[in-house]
């Protein structure tokens, strides 16, 4: 209980920080102009979503290793998570995509990496959906998390290849963190520590709240629905 | 993974025997209900069909789409038959028996994904001639068959352990491509660029990187999959 209200409180107060270092602190990029400010959200939401679907591996091997069910718990919890901060993340690169590139969307490595990654726990949440519930949904799962963990970076060769490959669709460069300023980098940190807390937080609760349900399921078995 | 083989039994060269006997039951069981290869070779010829209806016919054009045509035909009734192959064992009790079987859950996974795969292969030797005689482009490139058989026994690593899953989920039909595109969309694009590659008349040399990518994806699949059967299947 403490745990979970000192990280909501830990990830608002980074939360309001970072947002007002992101409009009030940062200075505006001289090429991109305003719409860089999005970078402050979109890049921290692509750490953090790839960290979750770490957490999802991790969790996953633990699982067939040990069989415990809080093990389980955690790895769907950053799954929802990570596809959440995922979607995020394509929808704030394509927000950014259009005033930077001219498009809304293009084939560069990272986001044929990033689709394919949103496609594959969309599919691990669909599989824990529809398997039947209990045991084998964390089985298959678990399973899913592993092979799409090793895949993501044969996905990204593949990606990269592909586009080296037809140099004239390749739209602009991306203005990397290598042309930050010190202020920012200080920005672009607080917002990373901002969304690391805010998945710590958003973790927590979503594990709790999970292994709630199962209870409530096991309950229901055992009384009979009513 | 030791304790599920049966007391004094395999070892060795018994593997084999063991994966055989999977693959063999597959087989035979092919030959005389005829449930995978007829059909789906149908369906196959049918998207080939359609891709010529709804393509400009042009022959700069054919080239570049193509090997975008072939792949989607290819990666299409791959799933049909994965969707078979497990489908079989769901609706006759087939399941049941594979497990009592004193044979490892690995061993069990390699007699069905080679089942698997040797389907689609022959799916695939029957569409290539079909495909290269409506789309006018040459049939005999070793390079291309290679890549085939490469990609293919990629779609066969990851699809059998899907396929096993997803016979046992609602919505199995359309939850197998869901699982199984995002996975194998890197053999996917290798082979797409590989055989534009044929096409174009290159070397072997200009697309090897993208058959070392398939060929990496093959083995760490084939074993990674091997590895978690047991987890899949295990009541």
């Amino acid at each position: 209980m403490t745990l979970r209200m000192s990280l909501l409180g830990l990830s608002a107060a980074l939360m309001l920080t970072a947002l007002a270092m992101v409009f009030f602190y940062a200075p505006t990029d001289i090429v991109l102009g305003v719409s860089q400010r999005i970078f402050y959200v979109h890049v921290p939401l692509a750490l953090v979503g790839f960290l979750a679907f770490a957490v999802v591996a991790v969790c996953s091997i633990g699982y067939l290793w040990k069989g415990s069910e809080r093990m389980d718990n955690v790895a769907y919890a950053a799954a929802e998570i990570g596809v959440l901060f995922t979607s995020l993340m394509l929808i704030t690169g394509m927000l950014w995509a259009k005033p930077a590139w001219g498009v809304w969307w293009s084939w560069s490595p990272q986001l044929t990496t990033s689709l394919i990654l949103w496609f594959l726990y969309a599919a691990y949440l669909m599989l824990r959906a529809y398997a039947p519930p209990g045991e084998t949904a964390a089985r298959y799962a678990a399973v899913l998390g592993i092979i799409g963990f090793i895949d993501v970076p044969i996905v990204y060769m593949a990606a990269r290849w592909w586009r080296d490959l037809h140099p004239n669709k390749v739209l602009g460069p991306l203005a990397e963190e290598s042309a930050l300023e010190p202020p920012m980098q200080l920005t672009f940190l607080v917002s990373i520590l901002a969304f690391t807390a805010l998945f710590a937080w958003l973790m927590t609760e979503r594990t709790e709240l999970r292994r709630q349900e199962i209870q409530v399921e096991r309950m229901r078995y055992i009384y009979g629905e009513a | 993974m030791s304790e599920q083989r049966a007391p004094g039994a395999p070892t060795g060269a018994s593997w084999w025997a063991a994966i055989l006997a999977v693959l063999w039951k597959d087989l035979l069981l092919e030959s005389r209900t005829r449930e995978i290869v007829t059909p789906i070779v149908v369906f196959s010829l049918l998207v080939i069909v359609i891709f010529s209806f709804v393509l400009d016919p042009n022959p700069r054009l054919i080239e570049s789409v193509a090997p975008g045509a072939l792949w989607v035909a290819f990666t299409f009734a791959g799933i049909l038959g994965l969707n078979r192959a497990f489908a079989l064992e769901k609706e006759r009790g087939g399941m049941e028996g594979l497990l009592l079987s004193p044979v490892g859950r690995d061993l069990l996974y390699f007699g069905k994904m080679l089942g698997a795969f040797l389907f689609m292969l022959v799916v695939e030797i029957i569409m290539l001639p079909a495909f290269s005689a409506v789309f006018n482009l040459p049939l005999v490139e070793p390079g291309l068959w290679l890549v085939i058989v490469l990609a293919t026994f990629g779609f066969a690593t990851v699809g059998t352990a899907f396929a096993a899953m997803a016979v046992n989920t609602r919505a199995r039909e359309i939850l197998l491509p869901v699982l199984f595109f995002p996975v194998a969309a890197p053999v996917i694009i290798a082979a797409a660029e590989a055989t534009r590659a044929v096409y174009a008349g290159d070397s072997f040399a200009d697309y090897s990187n993208w058959v070392g990518l398939i060929a990496a994806f093959d083995v760490i699949f084939a074993v990674v999959a091997a590895a978690t059967f047991e987890f899949i299947v295990n009541e």
